[in-house]
């Protein structure tokens, strides 16, 4: 009895690599790296919810100053990144697809193309800088932010100190973002060599599926700094 | 993650989701300019939370989670996000009350 056990699990390791000894089959395994996953995506609330909550506090605060900070921004540039990156979460849930319906090509390109939206994004974050250079809004020694109007209050201007502190805000919030960003350009440059390899089967894509499910939340993040930094105040 | 327990292909979903995201977008972005009064922010918020749901939900992969223990973790990190933001602003908005 117990020697035909010990020769089934063993029978069955043979056939599954992937498989790590300390979890009972496949589908648990993949559900506690998943749950893993969100996990460390609770803390990473956290983590922003911190700066949300900073936000929040001065937004109330300085309500007209912020209004006139954010109508420098371009909401078009925001609004195109918020296309991009949606765009982007859905060739991702195509990557997962194709990793679970083993279409290899299908998979490498998803890949491929979903590095490049996150190339794209980061561009046109680095043009919105590039501007915010050029118009001396970058909180520090040159940083200027006189005779501003306050949207909606006409003759009244914005306090360059509290608009300041929405640009740190702003560079802080969408900088962290930017990173994350990056971090996940890492993860999927690694993701795309394993694919490259031919490592990802229908029984075993979990970093597929754990890299997407961190890309899609940094996706998420930036569905709420868009509206928040880009559209404050924004109608004449 | 029962990745294999759905035969039929979740393609038209996905692209389906992809659609209504990116036109929940162009709302926000077009309703934005528009004079709404403190109901601006509430529209953009609420714009905001749909997508968000519908990233988690399908793209995400939580409508199909066979963890219990997933879902959990998720309305745990919602809860105290609202605390943090509930308790912070209970401060700062009665700071004028006497």
């Amino acid at each position: 009895m117990a020697d035909s056990t010990l020769i089934g699990l063993h029978h069955e390791e043979e056939h599954r690599p992937e498989l790590l000894h300390h979890f009972a089959d496949v589908t648990q395994q993949r559900n506690a790296a998943s749950l893993g996953m969100w996990v460390f995506l609770a803390t990473e609330v956290m983590f922003f919810g911190g700066m949300f909550c900073a936000y929040l506090v001065y937004r109330t605060a300085y309500f007209g100053d912020f209004a006139a900070a954010s109508k420098s921004i371009d909401a078009t540039l925001g609004a195109t990144n918020t296309g991009v990156l949606i765009c982007s979460s859905l060739t991702v849930v195509l990557a997962v697809w194709a990793a679970q319906t083993a279409r290899r090509a299908l998979l490498i390109s998803m890949l491929v193309v979903t590095m490049l939206f996150g190339l794209a994004f980061l561009g046109i974050k680095g043009k919105e800088y590039y501007d915010k250079f050029e118009e001396h809004h970058v909180p520090g020694a040159s940083f200027s932010f006189d005779h501003v109007p306050i949207p909606g209050h006409p003759g009244e201007y914005a306090n360059p100190r509290h608009a300041e502190i929405y640009f740190s805000l702003y560079f802080v919030m969408t900088g962290l973002h930017a990173l994350h960003m990056i971090v996940g350009l890492g993860i999927f440059t690694w993701l795309l060599i394993m694919a490259w390899k031919g490592r990802f089967t229908p029984e075993y894509h979990t970093p597929v599926e754990i890299g997407g499910l961190y890309w899609h939340f940094v996706d998420i993040i930036w569905i709420y700094l868009f509206p928040l930094l880009y559209l404050i105040d924004r109608h004449p | 993650m029962t990745g294999h327990a759905s035969a039929k292909s979740p393609l038209k979903l996905y692209f389906a989701i992809w659609a209504t995201l990116l036109v929940f977008t162009f709302v926000t972005y077009k309703v934005a300019f528009i004079e709404l009064g403190p109901f601006n922010p509430v529209v953009a918020l609420v714009i905001a939370t749909l997508k968000a749901t519908l990233v988690a939900l399908f793209f995400m992969h939580v409508w199909h989670a066979g963890e219990r223990l997933t879902k959990l973790v998720i309305v745990s990190a919602i809860f105290f996000l609202f605390l943090l933001l509930g308790l912070t602003m209970s401060d700062y908005l009665t700071r004028g009350w006497h």
